[in-house]
């Protein structure tokens, strides 16, 4: 057994909160980039050069890319021969809060859905994973709710084809238009169960924008030209990119079903990971 | 490039056109989803109200990111706040048809700010105060005093919509 400190993990947390919502990760960056090539009007190309040096002065500044610093999505996969010295969820949740803090980044979380309240910098929504090995690996993805209204989930017939699946998830793309701070990373869930499969949508979305994987790749790329045909465009101002990736993740299901979920992230898809 | 000024006069919004981008300077009234349910408890004439809830301050700073959010949310409240005199509008994506027939019947206009773009956006403001609702924390009403804050016309006072172009 390896024994890691839950104060250690909430410092080390603390420190990727920060990382996250001020660092552009290098891939959506350059994603971002190919999209500036490729815009023809002046606007359009101006827009995305704001996107870009607004990531520039969130960095050299420590400001918040966005001021939407999201409900925190904590990722967290452990060894099974790790063991933790204290409260792993506590100290998660501390590290968020203390991150959150010395970042005055937006105390966007009110304790209750329903009566709301005073908002605060927690609780992260934390989804735990078991895996072989003895690292402790977090991801932090704070994602803005902007995007995050724009989520669906179908529960297709199992006789569905892949045109279907391409064609709803173009049309939550359609659907969602300049609202959700287009160019947008589109995360896609197949497989599993209802719950999951939005699970896996929201997963697809730590992956790189720019590197697809090999059984999928097709399926992302035609749904990525399908979505940039839409001419919602920067901002949603019209243009060749509303879009700058696709990932799919799948999972097996049930012979009765065909889950898809997709999540919609906006142009700053932050996301920084620790490993312990 | 434009160059206007809140408080905002109706010759001035007859004049601006979808699709132009303008550099506005004066006092903008930070109010959102909880700000727009209570009410926007002062007189609305001429007043420009911004979509946005920065996140905290630091020491030595004005404001912290301070970009729009989604302005679709407000639809519902808007008519009657246009109604009560409110001039202008900065957000980001596109508004229910009520909201632009009110735009257009009460000569108002509404403007896009660079959407996502917080950290950008915070070193055109120049002085921040609270108005209202303490309580709301992020979601409280300021006045913010912009200089050359970089928009886009996005609906102009005769209902012109620069979405109809890119959707």
């Amino acid at each position: 057994m390896r024994v890691i400190n839950a104060e250690k993990i909430r410092d080390l947390i603390a420190d990727a909160c920060i990382k996250a919502n001020t660092v552009l990760p290098s891939d959506v960056l350059a994603a971002l980039k190919k999209a500036y090539a490729l815009e023809k009007t002046a606007l359009s190309r101006k827009l995305v050069e704001a996107i870009i040096e607004n990531a520039g002065v969130a960095k050299k500044k420590g400001l918040a890319i966005c001021q939407d610093t999201g409900l925190p999505a904590l990722f967290v996969e452990i060894g099974q021969d790790v063991k933790i010295n204290g409260n792993l969820e506590q100290a998660l949740q501390k590290g968020v809060e203390q991150g959150y803090r010395k970042g005055y980044f937006r105390d966007s979380i009110v304790k209750d859905p329903l009566s709301r309240g005073r908002s605060g910098f927690t609780p992260a929504v934390i989804h735990y994973e078991i895996k072989p090995g003895d690292k402790l690996k977090i991801v932090v993805l704070p994602k803005g709710f902007g995007c995050e209204n724009k989520s669906a989930l179908k529960m297709f017939n199992p006789t569905a084809d892949i045109k279907q699946i391409k064609d709803f998830v173009v049309e939550i793309v359609k659907k969602a238009g300049p609202d959700a701070c287009p160019p947008y990373v589109i995360g896609v869930g197949i497989g599993g169960t209802a719950e999951f499969a939005c699970l896996l949508a929201k997963k697809a979305l730590l992956n790189k924008v720019t590197g697809h994987r090999s059984l999928v790749t097709k399926l992302e790329e035609k749904i990525l030209n399908e979505i940039n045909k839409l001419n919602i465009g920067v901002m949603g101002l019209g243009g060749k990119t509303t879009a700058i990736g696709v990932n799919i993740l799948t999972y097996p299901t049930h012979i009765a079903g065909l889950p898809v979920a997709v999540s919609i992230s906006c142009h700053a898809l932050r996301r920084a990971s620790i490993i312990i | 490039m434009i160059r206007i000024t809140t408080p905002l006069k109706k010759e001035e919004i007859v004049k601006l056109k979808a699709g132009e981008e303008v550099f506005l300077s004066g006092i903008i009234y930070t109010a959102r989803d909880q700000a727009h349910k209570k009410s926007i408890p002062f007189d609305l004439e001429g007043v420009v109200i911004y979509y946005c809830a920065p996140t905290r301050t630091m020491p030595g700073q004005i404001i912290g990111a301070c970009g729009p959010t989604t302005s679709r949310r407000m639809d519902n409240f808007t008519p009657s706040l246009l109604k009560a005199g409110l001039s202008g509008m900065i957000g980001k994506g596109n508004r229910s048809k009520e909201v632009v027939d009110a735009i257009k019947k009460q000569k108002a206009v509404y403007f896009l700010a660079y959407a996502g773009c917080g950290a950008l956006i915070n070193k055109y403001v120049k002085n921040k105060k609270l108005i209202a609702y303490p309580e709301l924390g992020p979601e409280a009403i300021y006045a913010l005093e912009v200089k050359d804050f970089p928009l886009i016309v996005a609906i102009d006072s005769q209902g012109r919509n620069i979405y109809k172009n890119g959707v």
